[in-house]
């Protein structure tokens, strides 16, 4: 019923892991040899995998699990997948229906704790419900604001005979995506968009869902309007165009942050306004109306106040808000963002001999010309592969955002890999992530995933160190790793290439090695532990309180004595 | 209205009669944040549809945030948010007081000006059921205090736009 079912959905590869819930399920595969079962060592990789495949080719990723601790190490990559809008479709066994509540070996309240995780869960307690469901799953997960939906099987469903039906259509009257925006809001915009002197674009996630990236770059010439990119908005808009003024927030490039606060109008794009972004919300952006165009209502609104809000998909609407918007040029505009742009240099290499992860990630995005499919982890090498790779072709940066799920960079990697197998597949990965997923690896030497890892390998948590400097006078507790394995050495004992880099002579090599050999590689970039992501705004604060380099933080600590502790 | 010196909203919602919606509900609004100050749950004029009345805590824009993330549950096919002008709600509460032979007849009046009813007597307590606004049981049960109450149980507010409208602009024999 369920290998039938996802075969009527399109799917043909699942990542999962056996258990005895889930067995009933596992034992009908063989009949099924379309569905390629990808065999992760932990279910967390099942459920990354999957978000990781669907984000690299729009395609619902599937993870099995068994019952109980199968299920609950799924999580991760569920609420991952749930913040960063990636549809997923996990099936996981659940013990038989004469168990559940009466505490089974292995049994798990899974639908209760996916809830807050899930856009939808379903605990099925028939057979003959399975392909309805099924059908319901796929409809919720990839449509509207995708997002994972869960299907709870007991293992006695699983063999319960009953008539295979697979319905047409869904019946879902609670659930109607709105998807076109509403035309008065739709000419409101145009005519705010038509008389602005200051105009930016933010443009997020939504644009590389809804495949908008014709649809903005026409919007942005037309009327020539700076294109600013959240983290996950990264690749929705070549960094090689002129229009593109790069990310903002946090550890974004200063002049897109001082861009948003000089703009007179902003116009988001299937963004949501995370606290990473606005940093201090009564500041952000205070000369500018706002444009909200997304297709969850209730992220409209939520953190910001929005003059003209636009409920739709984002390709959709802008397909109709270009038709009304006029041909404009903004040549004092662009000027002024350019003059930002050379009075803010954000991206200067420090200028020292020492081996740094900006160094290696300049490198490897002029190497691979910008082309290569970027996956990361969390962390400093995040914000710099952001701020350094030039993503220029679309749909190229895979990053836990909103999770912001650290050891997201090995499985997401390998199931992007598997979603476009003909590209350059390279994982920008910390010691600290890699060595949460690594097990992964074993994955990819059976399975043939030719991913290319970049360990920024700095024996810290780097970003955490940054915020034990920065506001923590220093107290390095925690975060120092002592007992790093040899990245090579373990690279080989896998059967995977291994090189390892010390100093910035032996970068460019190793990139071409990497990139010439046909399966996978580990590379371990031994780098500076104490560089520091730039600029910086901290957290809950303005741009007004931005810290562009190491000699500025005392003096903005210090005009700020209330900053402290950030959270 | 407001209780406790904070605003309150009534947001009535359609929801489909599955196991578990009520905590998909509940859920949302503990995770979120958000205040419920009372909660009432039946079955509704259509098949296989429940109505839930909820009272909520908070601003408008807090309100406004709830009523969004209400719609994003799958199991939930409509909310409406009522005036507090336009709309009728109701209270139910089950009073147990004291009584003796020297107050029955005055607990008797009351009943009578509030026009709740008797439900239960014994020797030396009776059981008052009493329906109305939240101010009106609020104060019904203020005038019994003096005598003795026993033990107190209120449902929540349910609750329903005035006129000739049904508030989720389905027809009876909608196909859900």
């Amino acid at each position: 019923m369920v290998c039938e079912s996802l075969l009527r959905e399109g799917v043909d590869l699942v990542f999962g892991l056996p258990g005895g819930a889930i067995l009933p399920l596992y034992q009908t595969m063989p009949e099924y040899p379309q569905l390629r079962h990808i065999l992760v060592r932990h279910e967390q990789g099942a459920a990354m995998a999957a978000d990781g495949y669907y984000r690299a080719s729009g395609r619902v990723g599937v993870a099995f699990a068994t019952s109980g601790p199968g299920a609950t190490n799924l999580i991760t990559g569920i609420a991952c997948a749930n913040m960063d809008s990636s549809a997923m479709v996990c099936i996981t066994g659940q013990v038989a229906r004469a168990s559940i509540g009466k505490d089974a070996f292995q049994e798990g309240d899974t639908t209760g704790v996916t809830l807050p995780v899930t856009k939808h869960n379903y605990l099925v307690m028939k057979a003959a419900d399975i392909p309805r469901v099924v059908k319901e799953a796929f409809h919720i997960a990839k449509t509207g604001r995708p997002g994972p939906v869960l299907i709870d099987i007991p293992k006695d469903v699983f063999i319960e005979q009953a008539e295979f039906e697979y319905p047409d259509e869904v019946d879902l009257p609670g659930y109607k995506p709105t998807l076109e925006g509403h035309p008065t809001q739709i000419k409101k915009a145009a005519k705010l968009i038509n008389e602005a002197k200051k105009p930016v674009i933010l443009a997020g996630h939504g644009v590389i869902i809804s495949r908008a990236f014709d649809e903005l770059k026409d919007l942005a010439e037309k009327a020539e309007i700076p294109v600013i990119t959240t983290l996950l908005g990264l690749s929705s808009f070549p960094e090689t165009h002129v229009l593109s003024v790069g990310m903002p927030g946090m550890h974004g490039v200063a002049y897109a942050s001082l861009a948003i606060d000089e703009s007179d109008l902003l116009i988001s794009l299937g963004a949501r306004f995370d606290d990473r972004v606005t940093g201090r919300i009564s500041s952000f952006a205070p000369n500018a109306k706002i444009i909200h165009i997304d297709i969850d209502p209730a992220v409209i609104g939520q953190n910001v106040k929005t003059l003209v809000p636009i409920v739709g998909d984002v390709r959709r609407v802008l397909r109709a808000l270009n038709k009304q918007v006029e041909g404009a040029s903004h040549t004092e505009w662009l000027d002024q963002i350019e003059k930002l742009r050379s009075e803010h240099p954000s991206l200067r290499l420090p200028d020292n001999t020492k081996l740094t992860q900006q160094f290696i990630l300049k490198q490897l995005s002029d190497i691979t010309k910008g082309k290569a499919i970027i996956v990361t982890g969390v962390g400093q090498h995040q914000m710099w592969a952001a701020q350094l790779y030039t993503f220029s072709e679309p749909n190229t940066m895979i990053t836990s955002g909103g999770a912001g799920a650290m050891g997201f960079e090995v499985p997401a990697a390998m199931g992007a890999q598997l979603a476009r197998p003909n590209e350059v597949v390279w994982s920008i990965a910390g010691d600290g992530g890699f060595q949460m997923t690594m097990s992964e690896l074993a994955t990819i030497v059976e399975n043939k995933i030719p991913v290319k890892f970049a360990i920024m390998n700095n024996n810290f948590l780097g970003m955490v160190r940054q915020w034990q400097h920065m506001f923590y006078n220093d107290t390095f507790y925690a975060t120092e790793y002592t007992g790093n394995p040899d990245f090579v050495a373990l690279a080989k004992a896998f059967g995977i290439m291994g090189l390892r880099v010390t100093d910035k002579t032996q970068v460019a090599d190793a990139i071409n090695s990497a990139n010439d050999h046909d399966g996978p590689v580990v590379v371990d970039f031994v780098v500076d532990p104490e560089e520091n992501v730039y600029p910086m705004i901290p957290p809950g604060e303005s741009i007004n309180e931005l810290v562009e380099a190491p000699d500025q933080l005392a003096a903005v600590l210090e005009a700020n004595p209330d900053m402290m502790p950030p959270s | 209205m407001a209780t406790n010196g904070k605003a309150t909203h009534t947001l009535v919602a359609l929801v489909q009669d599955k196991p578990g919606v009520l905590n998909r509900v509940s859920s949302m609004f503990r995770r979120r944040g958000y205040n419920i100050a009372s909660l009432a749950v039946g079955h509704s004029e259509i098949p296989n549809l429940s109505r839930m009345t909820f009272v909520v805590e908070g601003d408008d824009a807090t309100v406004e945030q709830a009523t969004k993330q209400l719609y994003k549950l799958i199991d939930v096919v409509r909310v409406n948010k009522l005036s507090d002008t336009d709309s009728v709600s109701r209270e139910m509460a089950l009073i147990k007081v004291k009584s003796t032979v020297q107050t029955r007849s005055e607990i008797i009046q009351m009943v009578e000006i509030f026009k709740a009813n008797i439900v239960d007597v014994s020797p030396d307590s009776m059981i008052i059921e009493v329906t109305g606004d939240q101010e009106k049981i609020d104060s019904f049960h203020n005038l019994l205090e003096p005598f003795g109450v026993k033990e107190v149980m209120r449902t929540g507010r349910v609750a329903m736009d005035r006129g000739p409208s049904s508030s989720h602009g389905l027809d009876k024999s909608s196909k859900l």
